[in-house]
């Protein structure tokens, strides 16, 4: 571990003067710590944010959710109105990690958290994401697990967190707090794809800090559930996985929410699926249908040759596990 | 003299080290608290194979608290001696620091000696490290390999080409590490020329041998301590390169070291169960009944040192064979040396056989029970001994009855349960225990209370217990007055702790020692005329509780207590002895079971789930039913993730080990297991040992493996023939 310097803030202003000048946030720590004992990750300043009053869970004009930052995996997971409401966002934090991890872990930590690429946490080994420009070890190295969509040549790290396969499904909004004020920014532009700069993974300014994910409102009843495929029963990350939410009306699919996991560089939207179940009727014919499409524009490895089948089929499950089957 | 009354072997007691471990009295080997110790972290070669050009250590010499880095332009060079008798396998062992060579990645390059443990590792991240890097060989399947172990019985071509059934198959399994909770770590201190060592190993008179060859120093000039073992799986049996550094590094700095071993380290600074090709070929006729078998198996082995184990000895005694043909080649890579992981050999060629008989068995619609009891060998084929005790067909039948082998439909495919479709399959199993010569000192004090100690270890089957176990008994005490001590060179020799034969061995002499010295109080109070039992012949008396009697006449006797008093002994004391197994060998002797496993298998998601696993087993006397219990249902949760999870992955374009740490190596979690169960045959193996046990440790991960993908097999209609079975195999 690099030699750092660690200070807390009592309040916001105090954590975003520290971020400015350069200081990297830490709140649960279950991912950052590991990586500075592996010296991935080498701060100079821990800011520790975890005491701002960031730990409430509301709901939004409309009937959205707003989830404080610094709610932990298993507060919200445990959350009476984050069960009623999105039962996926339950079901993928308690898909995740181990019960220790969730007590632990944060939201914001949750969805800044950085893949599991071996590669990368291996300091001896070439990454972009890790030190610009040194190559990708993992394109042709082991990459079983790696992902199929979102990839570059720089870069073919998967996002690990299940949670953020449940917000990009769901659309959500990060708010974030920043030396020039508040903005918010929709999931799916927050975390960023590869590209040339894999080391940029997500859309914040320096110093901005994350106060909250809101969930918007969605037509109700909403059916939603999550799916994760893993080579263990638990305490693995997914090989692939499904977050599915729809809406009902008359019998017919007026709304519908897909994104996958395990696959993408981020968390992988699915619209091609999503526009082929609105107005239909629940069909196991549909659900193969719609799922056939959820490994559009896939580009395989060496050892991941098997993930674009699996996703389809692991798609299909979880639309009829959520969707019925009728 | 009598037979001792029996009270505490057999009796399910809880551990009598418990205590001590649940409240974190027990000290591991890193736990010692050793005064003005510093802290040593290795540098790991980046690279596969090469030179080392250039070493810059001036940034980490300056790091406040680093002390010195050892490397191989600045470290003594070492006597290194042969060490004949270690488990060192053949060929040049690894010499730390003492030329510029790489063999492997990850091979220690140097060593950082700081105040802190912090100040080491961040002064090992400091140095920096040149190579002259050449692509290494790592890949078992592109190498050459040695000239082989081959065997021979009968014509297997003859017989293969004339049988009426052929089948040619070809096994894969991965390389598996033994991943104990606890790391290696070592602790040396000097005192002049004299060496103590506190040590994770499951071998204490190993790694003395092996510190005493490696620096010349006479076997008494070295003492290893190791009183608790964190779990070893076989990663202890021999003394690591890490522990010649921690002793090298405080011979240098005239102070105490530790050394500890990352997670990271312990896949490249320890041993390995290696990954093996084993093809087999077998001819039986239309009833099932085997003509030949040919096995050709290839093994990874290191550049430097030839690794075998008992591959072999399954295809030659296990099922009765005319013709038998077998080639073991070792395969020389640019890897470090692997060593006996849980079952060793065994565990991995009965993957392959009996698999292979699941084959056979489908091929030929015969039940897989039905087909192992027409291939029941009479004697052991391999050297025309009768068995001492093979009880493999009471396994097959109670194993039936307990698991509901009856409700198995034969044909794949045709159970289910929702999206998971549901198979049944079963494997036997069999280990050759190992017979060393051991000792154990016993000394009954004056106080009525008893000490036996040996140089063994507990890494977590329970020695302490067990061996209290027996020397209660044959003391005639509770279990309360006697103390077990293990873990010190000091003690008497033993062999290394693995291979099944702790119990055996260490019991053996254990008892041994402890019947001396209670046939000596006997026969000191059948000759002392103030004893209630003079005169009463030796034969008649027994020892309860402390209190020597006369075996009809409980009312008539005495405590060792007074009759050590009155006698003014302060104590007497024996040193027991089990000499080995008999030469000539007069039994062919194994430990055995049966492996009964019902899997479900979402054949959509590639997903195998262990429903249920029952293990019955043939290992003699069991002196200890919970700890029986513990041994038979790890080595069960061992199997599943040989069967399903473990897989050591190298990248073969600089030979690094990819996932090595226990987020990215796999092993089964609480939720992967579910019910498991483990019923031992009642009696004992009188022709084993005085003990009358066989040794349960290893048997019981042998045929896991193969259960699980024959009961695969039977959900699902497909074969797979590679471990682990992941997803992408049965999707």
């Amino acid at each position: 571990m690099h030699p750092f310097s660690y200070t807390r803030a009592s309040d916001t202003r105090e954590a975003l003067n520290a971020g400015r000048r350069g200081g990297r946030y830490i709140a649960g720590g279950t991912t950052l710590v590991d990586l500075m004992r592996e010296t991935v990750e080498r701060p100079e300043t821990l800011v520790d944010i975890s005491g701002l009053p960031l730990r409430e869970v509301r709901a939004t004009e409309g009937g959205g959710l707003r989830i404080g930052a610094l709610v932990t995996m298993a507060e919200t997971a445990a959350h009476p109105k984050v069960r009623a409401l999105y039962p996926v966002i339950s079901a993928s934090l308690e898909l995740s990690a181990s019960a220790q991890l969730r007590n632990m872990a944060t939201l914001g930590g949750n969805i800044m958290q950085r893949t599991r690429c071996t590669y990368f946490r291996d300091v001896t080994a070439a990454c972009n994401k890790r030190e610009p420009g040194s190559g990708c070890a993992a394109l042709k190295g082991h990459n079983r697990t790696h992902a199929i969509l979102g990839t570059s040549d720089s870069c073919v790290a998967t996002h690990p967190s299940d949670v953020a396969v449940a917000f990009a499904a769901l659309e959500a909004t990060v708010h974030l707090l920043g030396p020039d004020g508040e903005r918010r920014v929709p999931f799916a532009d927050f975390l960023l794809l590869p590209g040339r700069t894999p080391n940029r993974e997500q859309a914040l300014r320096p110093g901005e800090l994350i106060t909250a994910v809101a969930i918007p409102a969605l037509p109700r009843p909403l059916r939603s559930g999550y799916l994760k495929v893993r080579d263990r029963q638990s305490y693995e990350f997914a090989l692939t996985s499904a977050a599915v939410a729809l809406h009902l009306r008359g019998g017919i699919i007026r709304e519908a929410k897909v994104a996958a996991g395990g696959v993408g560089t981020v968390p992988w939207k699915l619209p091609a699926v999503e526009r082929h179940l609105i107005g239909e009727r629940p069909s196991a014919a549909l659900w193969a249908a719609a799922a056939e499409k959820a490994a559009d524009g896939a580009r395989t490895l060496q050892h991941n040759g098997f993930k674009p089948e699996l996703l389809k089929r692991t798609v299909e499950r979880q639309l009829r596990v959520v969707g019925g089957t009728k | 003299m009598s037979p001792q009354p029996q009270a505490a072997v057999g009796a399910p007691l809880s551990r009598v080290d418990g205590r001590l471990k649940v409240t974190g009295k027990a000290l591991y080997a890193a736990e010692h608290d050793v005064d003005g110790v510093l802290h040593a972290v290795l540098v790991d070669a980046s690279i596969g194979r090469g030179r080392i050009t250039s070493l810059d250590t001036g940034a980490a010499e300056k790091h406040p608290g680093v002390l010195r880095v050892i490397h191989h332009r600045n470290a003594p060079k070492l006597p290194y001696l042969d060490n004949p008798g270690s488990n060192n396998p053949e060929g040049r062992r690894l010499r730390v620091f003492q030329d510029d060579k790489v063999l492997f990645h990850g091979q220690p390059v140097a060593v950082v000696v700081a105040t802190t443990l912090e100040a080491a590792q961040h002064g090992a991240s400091l140095v920096k490290v040149g190579y002259d890097a050449q692509k290494p060989s790592t890949d078992l399947a592109e190498a050459q390999p040695d000239e082989p172990t081959k065997y021979a019985r009968g014509d297997a071509e003859a017989g293969l080409r004339k049988a009426a059934v052929r089948l040619d198959l070809d096994y894969r399994m991965a390389r598996n590490h033994q991943n104990p909770m606890e790391p290696h770590a070592t602790i040396a201190r000097w005192n002049g020329d004299r060496l103590t060592v506190w040590d994770k190993t499951q071998w204490v008179v190993g790694t003395q041998t092996e510190l005493s060859t490696v620096f010349d120093l006479p076997m008494k000039s070295v003492r290893v301590i190791s009183p608790f073992v964190g779990g070893g799986f076989g990663s202890g049996l021999r003394c690591w390169p890490h522990t010649v550094v921690a002793a090298l590094a405080a011979r240098e700095l005239k102070r105490p070291v530790k050394l500890v071993l990352s997670r990271r380290q312990m896949y490249f600074g320890t041993g390995f169960r290696p990954s093996y090709d084993y093809r087999v070929r077998l001819g039986s006729d239309r009833r099932g009944r085997l003509a030949a078998m040919v096995h050709e198996m290839d093994a990874e082995t290191s550049s430097y040192e030839k690794f075998e184990e008992a591959i072999m000895l399954a295809g030659q005694m296990f099922y009765s064979t005319p013709n038998v043909s077998q080639e073991y080649r070792k395969v020389p890579l640019d890897v470090n040396t692997p060593i006996w992981m849980r079952g060793p050999g065994f565990a991995s060629a009965s993957f392959a056989i009996e698999s292979a008989m699941d084959e056979l068995a489908n091929r030929l619609g015969v039940d897989p029970i039905e087909l192992r009891l027409r291939n029941e060998p009479p004697e052991d084929e391999s050297n025309g001994l009768p068995w001492s005790t093979r009880r493999l067909r009471e396994c097959y039948s109670v194993g039936a009855r307990e698991f509901g082998w009856d409700r198995r439909n034969p044909e794949p495919r045709s159970t289910r349960d929702g999206d998971w479709l549901v198979g049944l399959g079963m494997a036997a199993a069999v280990y050759d225990p190992g017979r060393f010569p051991a000792q154990a000192r016993v000394r009954l004090d004056a106080d009525g209370t008893a000490v036996a100690e040996a140089a063994t270890i507990d890494m977590g089957p329970g020695t302490y217990t067990s061996q209290t176990q027996v020397a209660a008994d044959a003391l005639g005490l509770t279990m309360r007055n006697v103390t077990f001590r293990l873990g010190d060179s000091l003690y008497p020799p033993t062999p290394p702790h693995g291979g099944s034969m702790t119990m055996t061995v260490v019991g053996s002499a254990v008892l041994d020692g402890c019947n001396k010295v209670r046939g000596r109080a006997i026969q000191l109070a059948v000759e002392d005329e103030e004893s209630p039992l003079y005169g009463i012949k030796a034969e008649d008396v027994v020892v309860r509780n402390g209190r020597l009697h006369v075996q009809d006449d409980p009312a008539r006797g005495e405590t060792y207590q007074r009759l050590l008093t009155r006698n003014k002994l302060t104590h007497l004391e024996a040193v027991g002895a089990y000499a080995g197994a008999p030469e000539p060998a007069r039994h062919s002797y194994f430990s055995y079971g049966a492996v009964f496993t019902e899997v479900g298998v979402d054949a959509t998601l590639g997903l195998v789930r262990v429903r249920r696993m029952l293990g019955v087993y043939d290992v003699g006397r069991i002196v200890s039913p919970k700890l029986a219990d513990s041994q038979a249902l790890g080595g069960m949760v061992g199997g599943i993730g040989q069967a399903l999870l473990e897989h050591t992955v190298t990248d073969h374009r600089d030979g690094r080990i990819v996932n090595a740490s226990l987020a990215d190596y796999l092993v089964p979690v609480n939720a992967d297991i579910r019910d498991l169960k483990a019923i031992y045959l009642e009696g004992e193996d009188p022709d084993a040992d005085p003990l009358g046990v066989k040794g349960i440790g290893e048997v019981v991960q042998v045929g896991v493996a193969a259960a699980v993908a024959n009961a695969v097999h039977n959900a699902t209609g497909r074969r797979i023939r590679e471990l682990p079975i992941t997803a992408e195999a049965l999707i």
